[in-house]
């Protein structure tokens, strides 16, 4: 079954035709291009492919193309404010060397991000550890992770992003 | 993934409308256990209805001694709701430690429960609290609702609208998660509500069960200390890769001892 579908990504009004069983994650990287969500386990437990869907996290491995029509999407893609302006979370990993092969980091971003406004900016480290439990990093790179997010709540904060 | 009609109705008159003559028809709530048993090829759904856009089926509110949270509030929703937060403070804890927070954005209350994974968190909720499910053609009670593994009382085309849960006067849910998945390995809730005190066990055996021995003792001493001595029985429960019978009979003792002590904090 082919339908069309239109949807915002990254502030960017976007269509397209796609199978219902299209994914979410495919319609971004196949269809549109923007193979900064990557795809990691497929089985919904790595969180290498979340965006924001309207304001909230997700998988987007395990969301049909079909189901965001009419949302907002943004993706890692649309974070910085341009070329040279990284947003303060991508900063903190860059600063804090919170990535090893890079592979995780795109949905862990995207995941900081959202936990970051969902405790309005205030968390500690135990539950940064908690919120993460839907991103594995398989370099174990957790630690860094973890610091380089403690970080960049603050500096979210006095950037009001 | 095999290909499907894709249908996402306004009202549940229609998506009950749309499933209407298509016995391989399916509904969605937030697809988190539909869409990866669609993309292992695990089911084949000539249609796959979506009712996101049924917004009559969302939303919580508080009816005298009940809350009721309808079908299609999503998880997230009801850990950080202050209604749930306020009667059954259990019941918001248990919501916020449901898989991982992308989850528990698109997972639902009723999906979760129509669907009665043996490892799920809600129906141990459900039967402890001893609520009441609403679909679109009558009343479940909480005991005859659950009836084995993914196996429920919901007939061809009925649907969950909501779940109706008594306050109480004290509960907790306590579960080990599988390091995983974050399903439960055993999860224990347990509540004493106006009705009397109920222990409900999740991930331990194939469906949702009562531990009438440490119902009976709780309700006349609601201390972990009465229920320490009560062994569960490991036949019937579920063993595989993750853990054995005789260790999960284990955990639900003391899960339900964590639970007791939790709810009586």
């Amino acid at each position: 079954m082919t339908i069309s579908v239109a949807m915002t990504v990254n502030g960017k009004s976007v269509s397209g035709k796609v199978e219902a069983r299209t994914l979410l994650v495919q319609f971004l990287r196949e269809h549109l291009g923007m193979t900064g969500t990557h795809v990691g386990c497929d089985t919904s437990q790595c969180g290498a492919c979340v965006v924001h869907v309207d304001g909230k996290s997700v998988k987007s491995c395990t969301m049909l193309a079909v189901q965001a029509e009419g949302s907002k999407v943004i993706t890692i893609e649309g974070l910085a404010e341009s070329a040279d302006k990284l947003h303060p979370m991508q900063e903190s990993f860059r600063e804090n060397h919170a990535l090893q092969c890079g592979f995780c980091t795109p949905g862990m971003v995207m995941s900081a991000i959202d936990m970051v406004k969902r405790h309005n900016y205030q968390l500690d480290e135990a539950t940064v550890r908690r919120e993460l439990e839907g991103n594995l990093c398989r370099c174990t790179g957790y630690h860094n992770i973890v610091k380089a997010i403690l970080a960049a709540a603050p500096a979210m904060k006095s950037a009001g992003v | 993934m095999y290909d499907f009609a894709y249908h996402r109705p306004k009202s549940l008159a229609d998506a009950l409308a749309l499933l209407k003559g298509k016995p391989e028809g399916r509904v969605m709530s937030g697809g988190m256990t539909l869409i990866p048993t669609l993309k292992q090829r695990l089911a084949k759904p000539s249609d796959v209805v979506d009712l996101a856009g049924v917004k009559e089926l969302a939303g919580i509110k508080v009816e005298g001694n009940n809350v009721v949270i309808g079908g299609m509030t999503r998880h997230a929703d009801v850990a950080t709701s202050a209604d749930v937060k306020g009667a059954i403070p259990a019941l918001a804890y248990l919501a916020g430690h449901i898989g991982d927070p992308q989850v528990r954005n698109r997972g639902t209350i009723g999906g979760s429960i129509a669907n009665n994974d043996p490892a799920a968190d809600y129906p141990a909720a459900v039967v402890a609290l001893n609520a009441t499910v609403t679909t679109n053609t009558g009343k479940h009670a909480a005991d005859s609702f659950f009836k084995g593994l993914f196996e429920t009382a919901l007939g061809e085309g009925e649907l969950v609208t909501s779940v109706s849960f008594p306050k109480a006067e004290k509960a907790a849910y306590m579960k080990f998660p599988n390091p995983a998945s974050r399903y439960a390995m055993v999860g224990v809730f347990v509540a004493k509500t106006a009705g009397g005190v109920r222990v409900a066990v999740t991930g331990a055996g194939p469906s949702v069960f009562r531990v009438k021995a440490m119902e009976d003792a709780l309700a006349k001493n609601f201390s972990s200390a009465a229920i320490k001595d009560i062994k569960i029985p490991a036949d019937g429960l579920n063993s595989d890769i993750h853990g054995s019978a005789e260790y999960r009979a284990h955990l639900v003792g003391v899960m339900a001892r964590r639970a007791v002590d939790a709810a009586n904090k």
